[in-house]
């Protein structure tokens, strides 16, 4: 399943990328396999989506989040 | 050891790295450049304990040595440089206590380059009550370094941090963290032995970036590509896994030495503020309801301390006419130099206002969630949430924010971003249109707290930003993309704005504007007050005389308005009369005479000439009595139909001619730097000046 499938307050742990560009910038941000991430909010107009994860908050775009595979 | 020491701040953006450096270095700070490139090189001085002086440079915020933007880049650069002029003796790696994991992963990066370091506990205080407890000592003896905690906030550890600064060694003394040289073993040997260096990681960091390393030859950046084809060097899976060897290696430094005991309770208070904040309905509202505050502020606020330099600069004329002997050097003085001064003087309360509000927001992380709300709206016109900081920092100057916008990673994000942020109206244009908004819309509150002049004002802005997104959509179309953009951001947590920081960026930025934009300010009034008091000898010589001839057959009740058609026939016959005369035809249209002619042209210096221009155009042609420029204006008649020339039209034309027009020397250059070709610039200037003009044509044509 892809980050960007998940609803505001669901929960999933890392898998991982399927984009290899994406998932450096994604990984020196602190999201590696095996990390929890957890949906907090949509921005008002449904994109991009901010996201708890190593104990901070980050937002991406749902495009980005897609390359994200979690398990559920 | 050195008298003088190098220190560089390194650390995530967000972890109070400028706090820090504010309270290292005082008021003993300046902007420089690094050699080359454009990027703010911030220096400041300071004294360490054993009275040794140090030069600090604070660095851009930066989760990694891998830069994900430009001026990220910077970083690489000066760390793995030791030629670089900014190369440290010891860097001061600064980390958010409250997250320490992330913030630790570029700490490891530098120490595996070999620099001395000393870690800086930031947000200490913070980190307790969040329910985080560090063990210093421990983590001081896990990776061999000295470790200070401090609270730049509150002024907490800076002595013994200075003192650390004292102990600094030469030699680095960090332990070794993760083994760099198995992510590519032969290529690192290789570059070792070509480059004659005994660092793995830095070999690492070569083969990854080396194109950005200016110190080596051709043939040695040919050596460095023929290691990397022959190898398979494959950069982004070597970055992937070295991160994640460097988190590994993290993971178990850590243990032991952060207990946590409940941190997600730091984010309550964000999570409640952001439900009201980035809400669906009341995000939008509220950010408008800011910007109108915003610029509410700007005008009421100002208008005293304003006031009160117009008439110090009244007196101060006045007091020179008086007691300074008559003649060309005193008028040269007082109608050229202390005018000038007098309209760049007159900004500083609203460029000090805007300034505290723009980095009140960005202190606070509500900019970051405006970003997070207007990326999708943004992304529709062709540019990226990111392209918010640049746009509203465009509200106070398009030099900087055109820099800034280094930040976006999208190369067809930036340029949209760059091409359209001069639209929006930026701090030169507050004085034109606050002057001629006082001079044709009453101050009258709206429902008894909205000030209708203020409202006006909003207006203009809201023009020019809607112009600004206008353009962008149109240039999404036209441009063509190079990579994918990416949005990729940290959402820091509310805090209060640090209220010290507020107030360097206000003294900061009225500094660089009244030396920057001051100094061409009164250059442009000086030339204008020689231009507009003289002319063609020969024209100026048959107007004595025709006047001269008059007086004489006149009783001297008459003769002081004499003198008064004198000095503007005068006027209309300077060199700067004959230039406002030649571009006249084609600014009628418009709504406008020669003398706005003439400002138009001084303007396209720079727009904060306006007013200036005006002061002195106005100061040489009215008659002895000293008045404001605004009450000047008003009175002002044409020649010809004897009606006010600043009518409701031709001010509105007039402020839309500047709100879209580009007019500021200063940006073409930034423009030029920033995309390294006269191409952008020169469309930027023909765009926006054809827009300009077909603006102020409708406008005036429609309201007169």
């Amino acid at each position: 399943m892809r980050l960007s499938e998940l609803k505001p307050g669901e929960k999933g742990t890392i898998v991982e990328f399927t984009d290899l560009e994406m998932s450096v910038k994604l990984m020196e941000m602190g999201c590696l396999p095996g990390e929890i991430v957890e949906v907090e909010r949509f921005a008002p107009l449904g994109d991009p989506i901010a996201i708890r994860v190593a104990g901070y908050q980050l937002c991406l775009r749902k495009n980005e989040a897609s390359v994200i595979i979690i398990q559920y | 050891m050195a008298k003088h020491i190098k220190i560089a701040l390194v650390g995530n953006p967000n972890t109070g790295k400028s706090t820090l450096f504010n309270l290292l270095t005082g008021l003993n700070q300046k902007i420089g450049n690094f050699p080359g490139i454009t990027v703010d090189k911030k220096i400041g001085y300071c004294t360490l304990a054993d009275s040794r002086q140090a030069e600090v440079v604070d660095l851009p915020g930066t989760y990694s040595l891998y830069p994900k933007s430009k001026d990220e880049r910077i970083v690489f650069q000066v760390l793995a440089d030791p030629k670089n002029p900014s190369h440290p003796d010891v860097v001061v790696l600064v980390a958010d206590a409250t997250n320490l994991r992330r913030n630790l992963l570029v700490y490891t990066q530098v120490a595996d380059l070999g620099l001395p370091v000393i870690l800086a506990l930031n947000m200490t205080d913070m980190a307790k009550k969040e329910g985080i407890d560090v063990d210093v000592n421990k983590l001081s003896e896990r990776l061999g370094i000295q470790v200070v905690a401090i609270s730049a906030r509150s002024n907490f550890g800076l002595a013994a941090l200075k003192d650390a600064l004292s102990n600094a060694t030469a030699i680095a003394t960090q332990v070794h963290g993760a083994d760099m040289n198995v992510l590519a073993p032969g290529a690192i040997d290789q570059v070792k032995h070509l480059l004659k260096i005994d660092n793995d990681y830095l070999a690492l960091q070569i083969l990854h970036q080396h194109e950005f390393l200016d110190v080596y030859t051709v043939e040695e950046h040919a050596g460095i590509e023929q290691i990397k084809a022959s190898a398979g060097f494959e950069s982004s899976r070597i970055q992937t896994e070295e991160t994640i060897s460097r988190y590994r290696y993290l993971g178990t430094v850590l243990t032991g030495v952060v207990k946590d005991t409940g941190a997600e309770r730091k984010f309550i208070f964000s999570d409640k503020l952001d439900a009201v904040l980035t809400n669906k309905f009341w995000g939008f509202l509220i950010f408008i309801a800011i910007l109108f505050f915003v610029f509410n502020s700007i005008f009421s606020w100002s208008s005293y301390p304003m006031d009160l330099i117009e008439s110090a600069f009244v007196t101060l004329t006045e007091l020179g006419h008086k007691y300074l002997p008559n003649g060309i050097l005193t008028n040269l003085l007082l109608d050229g130099v202390v005018a000038g001064l007098g309209g760049v003087v007159i900004f500083i309360p609203q460029i000090a206002i805007l300034f505290a509000f723009i980095s009140i927001l960005e202190d606070s992380g509500y900019m970051a969630r405006v970003t997070f709300m207007m990326d999708k709206i943004m992304r529709k016109f062709g540019l990226s949430g990111k392209s918010v900081v640049p746009m509203i920092g465009s509200l106070a100057c398009a030099v900087p924010s055109i820099m800034s916008a280094r930040n976006i990673e999208s190369w067809k994000d930036r340029i949209i971003t760059i091409m359209v942020a001069p639209l929006v109206s930026c701090s030169a244009r507050l004085p034109v249109y606050t002057l001629l908004i006082s001079l044709v819309v009453p101050e009258k509150m709206v429902w008894g707290f909205i000030n209708l002049q203020g409202l006006t004002l909003m207006g203009m802005y809201l023009i020019s930003i809607v112009a600004a997104v206008f353009v962008a959509f149109i240039m999404k179309f036209l441009i063509k993309a190079k990579e994918k953009s990416y949005f990729i951001m940290e959402l820091p947590v509310y805090r209060m704005p640090r209220w010290t920081n507020v107030l360097y960026t206000m003294y900061e930025k009225s500094k660089t504007f009244v030396f920057e934009a001051g100094k061409v300010i009164i250059a442009i009034s000086i030339i204008l007050w020689v231009l507009a008091s003289y002319g063609p000898p020969s024209r100026f010589k048959a107007i004595d005389d025709k006047y001269a001839a008059i007086e004489a057959q006149k009783d001297s009740t008459q003769i002081s308005t004499l003198e008064r058609d004198r000095s503007a026939e005068k006027l209309e016959n300077s060199y700067a009369g004959i230039l406002g005369h030649v571009i006249e035809p084609a600014i009628k249209p418009l709504g406008f005479d020669w003398k706005i002619g003439i400002a138009l042209i001084t303007s396209f210096a720079a727009r904060e000439a306006f007013v200036g221009t005006m002061a002195t155009i106005y100061s040489v042609d009215s008659d002895e009595e000293v008045a404001t420029i605004r009450n000047k204006m008003r009175s002002a008649r044409n020649s010809e139909t004897g009606l006010p020339v600043f009518t409701f039209a031709t001010a509105f034309s007039l402020m839309l001619f500047y709100a879209f027009a580009m007019q500021c020397m200063s940006t073409v250059a930034i423009v030029y730097r920033e995309t390294k070709s006269w191409k952008w610039p020169v469309i930027q200037l023909v765009y926006m000046t054809v827009m300009a003009y077909i603006a102020s044509l409708i406008a005036y044509q429609l309201l007169k």
